[in-house]
């Protein structure tokens, strides 16, 4: 933003006056676009007597609101004026500086239409979706979070995926021989310290490249875990049922409505979740103890001088990022109540990257970021069951596709921490 | 290939001591290491010699690598756990054993036996030879996609990128190639056979165009866009294979018509155990063109001059994006390729699952082969023997296939940390090769 201020005055137009003026262009094609879509392909097949019927109660109910219903076309058609608008003034005027506003109100608004769309003469569940949402975004922003503690101190961390699968893969043979979720939640969270502490030794001690000390520890775990999967478990399948951690309703809070099922009625993973985001969050931005890491991911050099012993920083972070994911594991199959399957987290651990990349290396950013990516997921597990005429399969790539679009059209605007991937070599 | 070790620039070649007592790091030039160190006395093993060369560490690591896939067979065998209370040495003793049949099985199961093949021949008996050649026939069947996924990474590390993508690649490369392959008929093979192999190279190009664009452009970092668009290309299949352009009439699983015969890539003898095919031809040709590619033409010298220092290259006049975009696109093509080459030659049809873990592969035989065209092919026949042997050790002994896949990390890490090594075997001094580094931060 700030080179953006800086070249404002100039007559002359530079490169990101450039890239601005072509995001504009864009983005208000892209509104329109949406508009069509929402006309054309949502409004346009519904006739005018379909309502929608968006359930917001989620029992057990304390107290009942009534349900969102709307009429199909009229809200699409309401919709697609809202984008078409945006879009419009995109083009001719442009937003200035709150672009970054409209384009979530017109994501908004297309992803409304959509489900408008999708409960069109029958009901869905909106608070349970959004609860779903919760729980998907989960593993993804714990392995954004471990990336985050890993980069600012400028180590990149591929590893979150290996990271995850071990923890998922420990915590449920843990917990399954000793019976007590906190055990295996514990050794989960330990397995994924030692890969964050070999992750650390590779990159720092031996400077391997860190996305291949990354690359490597992820198939290392995806095979021993499959290894092991093979060999031990399926012949054992006592060690492969962990206890099911219940959900902890949290009292009062709980019975809020949408808001209370959708963040308060979760199991402890969730919570640890939130308070772990805002410990790291106030850690990193608010304490001497965060600035130590930062002065490290941007400028080890300086941070040296200053006193701080930067190995000791990077390998401190990297092996609490693995502590981190090694938690975010453990959701998989304790928070989950299943048992241990082959590369169950399908590629988690990198839409947690993405998520930390999107929240511009800041844990309310990615939390944020994670509740995106959650949403599309849970958007995918539920429309396949009210049958909607998009092939499941594609509907499945959605993250992905999300994922692909905030990395290529966001990553200008938020900044990696400056010494991100740079091994640090004392002189 | 001979010249090829002249067109590389030279490395700084950096002789270290590798003990942490030495503070002072020697920089002593490996040529000129004439000049005898005093030996320490009685450390280990001492020094190992020097004339294997640029042998030495990948063996080393292969060694390495495969010593702790032994730990690991140990560790997890139920009857050692139970029996290491009561007799430990037995345990142990019957682990061992344990290992050396499994890898035993292996190595069998990669080359063959060849007692077995020298009496066969002795005895003349074709039937008893085809069965013992079956199992270098089928790692020549595994190396064949592996060479190109192999090189389709090598290139892209080139040009300073990392194509996790060639498992994509491959998946729509197939998907080309294979569509092309039953949907043209009447052709005579001359023309079809090529253009079924081109339509998989174009497939594959597109899906490696993406990220190459995504990077040039907006600077999204090709690890993450690749690694999302393998996931979209597995969907891809999933749903196409699903449509009645694909799907094979009167199935009902996820399985696309059969290739018409003048699109194959013929065996090389007809015979069901012996299922090797051109297509290992082929990969060696991409091979060869690969090498004239990055070290005989200019388009190559960029890509060369982009991956070591990118600021440089531009300042020489070189475009950036462009170089990105094509090296992508080419690496794509050779992962399309070899997604070709299995439909064609292999298969004949594609299914969900096909060749899974190729692109994979080839990143570890990009690494191991240093991203060299002569290197990726040698690294390729040996991750394919790892491969083709790892299913005859399930069934003979029980022990899952993944061990392949950990005993590829465990080389790749090796490989990637020489130092470890060096430390691991006293090796005081080594020829330092050049270690790209592709971790440039998440662009932009």
């Amino acid at each position: 933003m700030s080179a953006e201020t800086a070249t404002a005055g100039g007559r002359t137009m530079t490169a990101s006056e450039r890239t601005l003026q072509r995001r504009q262009r864009i983005l208000g094609t892209v509104y329109l676009l949406a508009a069509t879509v929402i006309v054309i392909y949502f409004a346009l097949p519904i006739d005018g007597a379909t309502q929608s019927r968006l359930v917001l109660n989620l029992p057990p109910v304390t107290f009942a609101i009534p349900d969102l219903v709307l009429p199909s076309a009229g809200t699409l058609y309401f919709m697609a004026l809202v984008a078409a608008f945006a879009g419009a003034i995109q083009l001719t005027r442009g937003f200035g500086a709150r672009w970054a506003l409209v384009l979530g109100l017109v994501a908004t608004a297309f992803v409304f239409a959509f489900l408008v769309w999708v409960a069109a003469g029958q009901s869905m569940s909106l608070t349970g979706l959004l609860q779903t949402s919760v729980q998907r975004a989960v593993p993804i922003v714990f392995g954004a979070l471990s990336g985050i503690l890993c980069e600012r101190a400028g180590v990149i961390n591929i590893a979150i995926e290996g990271m995850l699968l071990s923890g998922a893969f420990v915590g449920a043979v843990v917990a399954s021989i000793t019976g007590d979720v906190g055990i295996g939640v514990l050794g989960a969270v330990l397995v994924g310290g030692l890969l964050g502490a070999l992750l650390a030794v590779l990159a720092i001690r031996y400077m391997v490249d860190q996305i291949v000390a990354g690359f490597v520890i992820n198939i290392l775990v995806i095979g021993l875990t499959g290894f092991l999967a093979t060999r031990v478990l399926q012949q054992n399948q006592q060690l492969n049922t962990p206890p099911r951690l219940t959900i902890a309703p949290i009292p009062l809070l709980s019975d809020i409505p949408i808001l209370g099922p959708i963040l308060f009625r979760q199991n402890i993973f969730v919570y640890a979740l939130f308070i772990l985001v805002i410990v790291i969050f106030v850690g990193l931005f608010y304490t001497r103890w965060g600035l130590r890491v930062r002065a490290v991911g941007e400028h080890p050099k300086a941070a040296d001088t200053a006193g701080i012993n930067v190995y000791f920083v990077r390998y401190r972070n990297v092996i609490m990022g693995g502590l981190v994911a090694g938690l975010g594991g453990a959701y998989f199959t304790i928070g989950s109540g299943v048992g241990f399957e082959r590369e169950m987290t399908a590629g988690r651990g990198f839409i947690g990257l993405a998520a930390m990349i999107f929240g511009g290396w800041n844990p309310l950013g990615a939390a944020g970021a994670g509740l995106i990516f959650g949403f599309a997921d849970a958007i995918q597990a539920r429309t396949s069951i009210l049958g909607i005429p998009i092939p499941s399969e594609l509907l499945g790539s959605l993250p992905y596709i999300v994922t692909i679009i905030v990395v290529a059209g966001l990553v200008g605007r938020a900044r990696a921490p400056a010494a991100d991937g740079q091994p640090y070599k004392k002189e | 290939m001979t010249d090829e070790k002249r067109s590389i620039p030279p490395t700084e070649e950096l002789a270290r001591t590798t003990e942490g007592a030495a503070a002072a790091a020697h920089h002593a030039y490996g040529d000129l290491e004439s000049v005898e160190q005093p030996e320490p006395p009685a450390r280990g093993p001492g020094r190992l010699p020097r004339l294997l060369g640029p042998l030495l560490l990948p063996g080393l690591a292969l060694v390495s690598a495969f010593l702790v896939g032994a730990i690991v067979i140990i560790a997890s065998d139920e009857r050692v756990i139970n029996m290491f209370g009561t007799d430990p040495l037995g345990a142990l003793g019957m682990g061992i054993s344990t290992t050396f049949a499994a890898y035993g099985a292996l190595l069998r199961g990669a080359i063959g036996d060849p007692v077995q093949i020298g009496q066969a021949i002795v005895d003349l008996d074709l039937n008893a030879l085809h069965r013992s050649l079956n199992p270098i026939s089928e790692t020549i069947l595994s190396s064949t996609p592996l060479v190109l996924t192999g090189l389709a990474v090598a290139l892209a590390f080139r040009s300073g990128l990392f194509n996790i993508g060639a498992e994509g690649q491959l998946q729509v490369g197939a998907l080309v190639a294979v569509l092309v392959g039953f949907g043209i008929t009447g052709v005579p093979w001359f023309i079809h056979l090529p253009l079924a192999l081109i339509g998989g190279a174009i497939g594959g190009a597109l899906w490696g165009f993406i990220p190459g664009l995504l990077k040039a452009r907006t600077g999204a970092h090709e690890v993450i866009t690749t690694i999302m668009l393998n996931f979209i290309a597995f969907r891809l299949v999933d749903y196409t294979l699903r449509t009645p352009l694909y799907q094979r009439p009167g199935r009902a699983d996820q399985i696309s018509k059969i290739v018409e015969p003048s699109a194959t890539l013929p065996q090389f003898i007809d015979h069901p155990l012996l299922r090797a095919h051109w297509g290992i031809v082929v990969a060696l040709i991409a091979a060869v063109v690969v090498s004239w590619l990055l070290f005989r033409s200019t388009r190559g010298f960029e890509f060369r001059a982009v991956g070591l220092n990118a600021s440089a290259a531009r300042y020489a006049g070189m475009s950036i994006a462009r170089t990105i975009v094509l090296s992508m696109m080419a690496a794509g093509a050779l992962a399309g390729l070899a997604g070709a080459a299995v439909v064609l030659g292999t298969t004949r049809t594609m299914n969900v699952g096909l060749a899974s873990g190729a692109g994979f592969d080839g990143i570890a035989i990009a690494l191991l082969g240093r991203a060299r065209p002569a290197g990726v092919v040698a690294a390729a026949f040996l991750i394919g023997g790892l491969r083709a042997g790892a299913t005859p050790m399930q069934a003979a002994t029980g022990i899952p296939i993944h061990l392949v896949v950990v005993l590829q990390a465990l080389v790749i890490m090796f490989i990637a940390a020489p130092a470890l090594v060096r430390a691991i075997y006293r090796i005081r001094t080594e020829r330092q090769t050049g270690a790209e580094a592709f971790a440039k931060g998440w662009g932009a």
